[in-house]
């Protein structure tokens, strides 16, 4: 019933369908737990290929990293998409991150790699947080762009403060430390990959707790009904203004990572298209699961990458017409594709808390 | 800062403006009527002023009278507005107006980014120019400056005339009061025999056509490049959003208020031009949630 609904994403309809299984809460729980199980599994296998990939497919070495880097970000807009709110001025706190590491590596020559990762964590959660006092006001479309606004702000500055940030070439990023070890190029390749790939997975960990932790709840509340949140006694605001500063964090990790990988931080970064492609790849991937950011980043990735080797300059025609079909057709996503075909779309509508 | 750059500030604001506001109220009317906020109205822009310049530079490459540039600007703006934006609607945004609005929002990014890539395997990305119009109408003495009369007569004219013929439209003719009350309520309004269907139609096509007018008419007063559609988007955002989604006369007044403050930016502190925009809008939302002229939304239980 809920699937054929007009709402934005198929994730909305728990109440109704846990009221329909109220009668079998032990069958409930076992299926439960056998799909947690099973989602268990597929994580750590898919944990285990990328942690071979250096190995197997060292030429995709910095691909992968690049795009689990961005995929760090889009789990960011996912928390986000929880709620129900879009932001297209993510890519802010993404530049933020990066920019972190261009001033330090630069003012401190072979400083640490974790040292890095931590200031980038701390710039974008205080940004986060100053900016989330505002944004969070607003709701849906005004949400939405005035995160854009404030990204654009920031977009001119890094561009017009020429003698501090380079203007729009950016500023290089020195290769880090790690734990104190010097490490060479190629070194560094496989050491940053292995790095992020661990933070990628913890933050995977993370935010799949946070979903379903109260706040997480909470969270989903500000989508379907905020007076009722309130009424709960929980402040939509601050709820929201959590979430806010998670996915802020999150596009600062993703960030710093793909700055140090490229070794630049650029204005560009921030621009405007920057964030909507990571809203993008949210709504590609499919929002209802965490899988949906990392599939839909290495999708986005792979059609950018290769469709520009195959049709030239239309990787934004082949990636719009995607969204628009995905959209109509599928607007859960590749998550929901992937559980139409495998038959997994029964049992979520069975158990659905096990979908999330 | 001396009177004469505060006058030549002004009016570079006032042409500024009226561009602004041209691109601003398409995009906010549409809002009004269909609740739908277009990111690929900054396409519809772009694409107007590129048609625009073509036909221009086709007319004056073939020796036709070069004064015909002016109405190939209104021509190219007109087919742009009718066909693309005809299609857009019919074929795209009428599957979507029922679902969420985020899902509204990122359908007409990915139409901003096909737009925009369409743009650029047709025009490549090369610089256009074509200031024929600009030339014709030469320049004109204003308190001791010289100031081109394209910018600082023309520009405002279409601007005024745009403003008070929307008005005349809404509030004095049938197909006004129905776009108004299909605004009011889509189901009454086709309960008493109003094609809503039609009605949003048109609405988006009049939008659009504003749109790619406003790109048309920038045509001689600067060189198109790529990704002047992802500027003008946000531009007429902050401009629409600073007087209240919506709003029509509102959206007059604060394109003026952002035109002007820009261009005194880039006479006093150039640093700040690409920021004021954003800068003023932030500061009304800061104040006023709903924008200057903007009406608190009740909440739903």
């Amino acid at each position: 019933m809920s699937r054929k609904s007009l709402d934005a994403f198929p994730d909305h309809a728990v109440s109704a369908t846990a009221a329909a299984e109220a009668p079998w809460p032990v069958r409930r729980r076992h299926r439960e737990k056998y799909a947690m199980n099973k989602e268990l599994l597929a994580f750590i296998i898919v944990a285990v290929l990328l942690a071979v990939v250096p190995f197997t497919f060292g030429t995709s070495t910095t691909f992968i990293a690049m795009s689990l880097a961005k995929g760090l970000a889009v789990l960011g807009i996912l928390i986000l998409l929880r709620a129900g709110q879009v932001s297209f001025g993510h890519a802010m706190y993404f530049a933020i991150g990066a920019y972190a590491a261009a001033f330090l590596s630069s003012a401190f020559r072979g400083i640490d790699m974790l040292l890095l990762i931590g200031a980038a964590i701390l710039a974008s959660g205080v940004a986060g947080a100053i900016v989330g006092i505002f944004v969070t006001r607003y709701r849906g479309i005004f949400f939405g762009m005035v995160n854009l606004a404030f990204s654009m702000v920031f977009y001119s500055i890094l561009e017009k403060a020429f003698h501090i940030t380079g203007g729009s070439d950016g500023m290089r990023i020195r290769r880090p430390t790690l734990l104190g070890m010097e490490l060479k190029r190629a070194e560094f390749d496989i050491a940053i990959y292995y790095v992020i790939l661990l933070f990628a997975l913890l933050s995977v960990w993370l935010v799949w707790r946070y979903l379903r932790s109260p706040m997480g709840e909470a969270l989903r509340a500000v989508k379907s009904n905020e007076t009722r949140l309130e009424y709960v006694g929980l402040s939509a605001k601050s709820v929201l203004l959590g979430g806010y500063i998670a996915s802020a964090v999150l596009c600062g990790i993703g960030g710093v990572f793909m700055g140090m990988v490229q070794g630049l931080a650029t204005p560009e970064h921030a621009f405007w298209t920057r964030s909507s492609e990571l809203v993008f790849i949210a709504a590609l991937g499919g929002p209802a699961h965490v899988a949906g950011a990392f599939g839909g980043t290495v999708v986005f990735e792979a059609v950018r990458t290769y469709a520009a080797a195959l049709l030239d300059d239309s990787w934004q025609l082949i990636l719009g017409v995607t969204l628009i079909v995905i959209i109509l057709w599928a607007p859960g996503g590749m998550v929901e594709l992937f559980r139409r075909l495998t038959g997994l779309d029964r049992a979520k509508t069975l158990t659905p808390e096990a979908g999330r | 800062m001396t009177p004469n750059f505060a006058v030549l500030a002004l009016l570079d604001g006032i042409a500024y403006a009226s561009l602004l506001f041209l691109v601003a109220v398409g995009l906010t009317l549409v809002f009004g009527v269909l609740g739908i906020l277009n990111i690929a109205h900054g396409s519809l822009y772009a694409i107007g002023a590129y048609v625009a310049a073509t036909l221009g530079q086709w007319l004056v490459a073939n020796g036709y009278n070069p004064w015909l540039t002016f109405p190939a600007l209104f021509a190219g703006a007109t087919v742009v507005g009718i066909a693309l934006g005809g299609m857009l609607e019919r074929f795209l945004l009428q599957r979507i107006y029922k679902k969420d609005e985020v899902l509204q929002l990122l359908v007409t990014f990915a139409v901003f980014m096909i737009l925009e890539n369409l743009q650029r395997m047709i025009w490549g990305v090369q610089p256009y120019f074509m200031s024929t119009p600009l030339n014709l109408l030469g320049n004109i003495s204003f308190l001791g400056i010289n100031y081109t009369a394209y910018q600082v007569l023309f520009l405002p004219a279409a601007a005024i005339v745009v403003l008070f013929a929307l008005r005349h439209f809404l509030r004095h003719t049938a197909i006004g009061a129905q776009i108004l009350a299909v605004t009011e309520d889509r189901e009454a309004a086709t309960s008493i025999g109003i094609n809503a269907t039609r009605v949003y139609f048109m609405t988006f096509v009049i939008g659009a056509c504003f749109a790619a007018l406003g790109g048309a008419l920038a045509t001689p007063t600067t060189s198109l490049v790529t990704g002047m559609g992802a500027n003008m988007i946000v531009l007429s955002f902050a401009v629409a959003a600073t007087a209240g989604l919506g709003q029509i006369e509102g959206a007059a007044v604060s394109a003026l208020m952002i035109g002007v403050a820009r261009a005194f930016a880039v006479y006093l502190s150039p640093e700040l031009e690409v920021i004021m925009p954003y800068l003023i809008m932030v500061l009304v939302l800061l104040v006023k949630p709903n924008g200057l002229f903007g009406k608190d939304t009740a909440r739903k239980i």
